[in-house]
């Protein structure tokens, strides 16, 4: 049974805020089940007991709590498409 | 044709510029000059700081006229892929959605090498968000490799690879996610090394999947590598990530070559789908080293036939989340006529994202999903705990792992675009380094139908060292590194 179709991709694309164009839906619908049908080969080992891989973190001792300066607010918001009054526009929230 | 200065090596260029046998100013303007004329045939470079680099050499030869020791890298020019923060350029992860963005931070692999004398000559091309194994993928240009300019240079850090190969530069930062420094290295007939994952520090470079990405060097030999490397490498406090374990001085620990290393091939797993001259390649590079010094030994990597299934699930599910701060909002290109906010962010990533990107963040997405999470992302995650163990086993009976780094060499631009698992399949000998940590590195091991193609030496956890040696050891025995492409 397909897992991806022009239709659950829909939901995935919701999910990953991402609108796609009708040719997009139907090209991506046909290759994502293709590589997801090829990955299930993973399906037949068997990982009851396998941990998931944890590689070894860079320093694990805490570093001191010392006050920094941060980003100052005009250099985070000159990167910014559309910003007034120190803050980020963006267009109405509510549809 | 390479001539004069653009024929260096990177220690060479050092230790000239330390004799002050020639200036700094006269490397970096011989590397200008030789991209300016090579460069419209491969677009290598998606960005050159003449200015930038020219004001650098002056200021270190001034340094080093008022008797201020020469650095590890002093005069050396570099070429960074356009993944990394650099003062004074942009960052465009070879993306339409960040064309113009200016960070306001460098990173620290740039910093560390600028540190040490080198001098950055440009930003190279590469897959969007390194997304790719032949930069084709890039918003921008279509890099070539320069063996053949109707071949890709591989990926993702095409441009990086490209620009060392056609001595352009004799090294180049690149980041290995799945294979972006190696594959590409071998493509273009240059030494990569991805070191250990926590290694060196990756503030300062746009995230792709974290748990996988890694920065490293590409050069022309495995004693450029390793000068490379002992800068790069070691603890960084903005990156939470980077170990804190010492870093040798690698290029002192070369003269032992390859004597004595233990070398393990799973030959079961390179016997199946490599192309036939690639394979006669890897086993006479087998045979030089084993000339060297080196000893070969039968391994079993049993798990490794899942490598690419568990890599493009953890892969782009790590990718779904990282790149999902790309909103249109803080940074980046925004679609201008967007009704609500919600339409905003979709609009601005379905405009803004290529297709590769797309299709990988909704790959991810799907794995990381509701329903879904446990049968893929998490199965994926185990399996590379399998893998992990498989190469953990083999170390105990050898001390490196030889494969060659691809399957075949470099494909024709626009051959493998349209079938994504076909592209996919081809990374088979690269990620698992990824998957499970390890440090890699590639080495030119000669022509298939008069292109290169790469020997891969995969190594224990931070042990770059056994891999830099074996390394040099080969190429004191074999000239394959010093094959120059015909541009």
């Amino acid at each position: 049974m397909p897992r991806i179709t022009e239709d659950s991709i829909d939901t995935v694309a919701r999910l990953a805020r991402l609108s796609l164009s009708p040719d997009e839906r139907t090209r991506f619908a046909r290759e994502l089940e293709a590589i997801v049908a090829w990955a299930d080969s993973l399906q037949a080992l068997d990982t009851e007991d396998v941990p998931p891989l944890r590689l070894e973190a860079g320093s694990d001792a805490l570093r001191e709590d010392t006050p920094r300066q941060g980003l100052p607010r005009e250099q985070a918001l000159d990167q910014a498409p559309d910003h007034a009054e120190g803050l980020f526009r963006v267009p109405r929230i509510l549809p | 044709m390479t001539s004069g200065l653009a024929a260096l090596s990177a220690a060479a260029i050092r230790a000239r510029v330390a004799q002050r046998e020639v200036s700094a100013e006269e490397v970096v303007r011989a590397h200008l000059d030789r991209i300016a004329a090579l460069d419209p045939q491969l677009d290598a470079f998606l960005a050159l700081g003449p200015e930038r680099a020219l004001e650098r050499a002056r200021r270190l030869d001034s340094a080093l006229s008022s008797g201020e020791p020469a650095p590890a890298l002093a005069g050396v020019p570099i070429a960074v892929k356009d993944i990394l923060h650099v003062s004074g350029f942009t960052t465009t992860c070879g993306s339409r959605l960040l064309a113009d963005y200016r960070p306001h931070f460098e990173a620290e692999a740039v910093t560390r090498l600028e540190a040490a004398g080198a001098i950055v000559l440009g930003k190279t091309n590469m897959d969007e968000f390194a997304m790719g194994s032949s930069t084709e993928h890039s918003a921008f240009k279509t890099t070539r490799n320069p063996w053949q300019r109707d071949r890709v240079p591989g990926g993702s850090s095409g441009g990086s690879a490209a620009a060392v190969a056609a001595r352009m530069v004799p090294l180049a930062l690149g980041t290995d996610t799945g294979g972006s420094i190696r594959q590409p290295a071998a493509l273009c007939g240059i030494s990569g090394l991805k070191p250990t994952w926590g290694r060196a520090s990756r503030s300062g470079i746009v995230a792709f999947a974290s748990s996988l990405d890694q920065v490293g060097p590409l050069a022309r030999s495995a004693l450029d590598l390793a000068v490379a490397a002992a800068v790069l490498c070691g603890h960084d406090p903005r990156d939470a990530t980077s170990s804190p374990r010492p870093v040798p001085d690698f290029a002192l620990t070369l003269a032992r070559g390859a004597e004595g290393v233990r070398l393990g091939v799973p030959r079961r797993f390179v016997a199946e789908g490599v192309e036939s001259e690639t394979l006669a390649r890897f086993d006479e590079a087998l045979r030089s080293l084993q000339a060297a010094g080196a000893t070969i030994v039968d391994v079993e990597l049993p798990h490794l036939g899942h490598a690419i299934a568990a890599y493009y699930l953890v892969a782009t599910a790590e990718a779904s989340s990282n790149l999902a701060r790309f909103d249109g909002v803080r940074y980046g290109a925004r679609t201008e006529d967007a009704r609500d906010l919600s339409r905003l962010y979709g609009e601005t990533r379905g405009q803004g994202f290529g297709p590769e990107v797309k299709r990988r963040i909704l790959l991810g997405t799907f794995a990381l999903s509701s329903g879904y999470y446990d049968a893929y992302y998490l199965r994926a995650q185990k399996v590379r705990t399998l893998i992990r163990r498989d190469f953990e086993q083999a170390f105990a009976t050898c001390d490196a792992i030889a494969t060659p780094t691809t399957p075949a060499p470099a494909f024709r631009l626009g051959e493998k675009t349209d079938d994504p698992l076909q592209m996919y399949l081809a990374d088979i000998f690269t990620v698992p380094a990824n998957l499970a940590g390890l440090p890699a590195l590639s080495l030119p091991c000669g022509l298939a139908s008069g292109l290169p193609v790469g020997l891969q030496l995969v190594g224990r956890p931070f042990d770059e060292e056994t891999l830099l040696r074996a390394g040099a050891g080969f190429q004191k025995a074999t000239s394959h590194h010093e094959l120059a492409p015909p541009v």
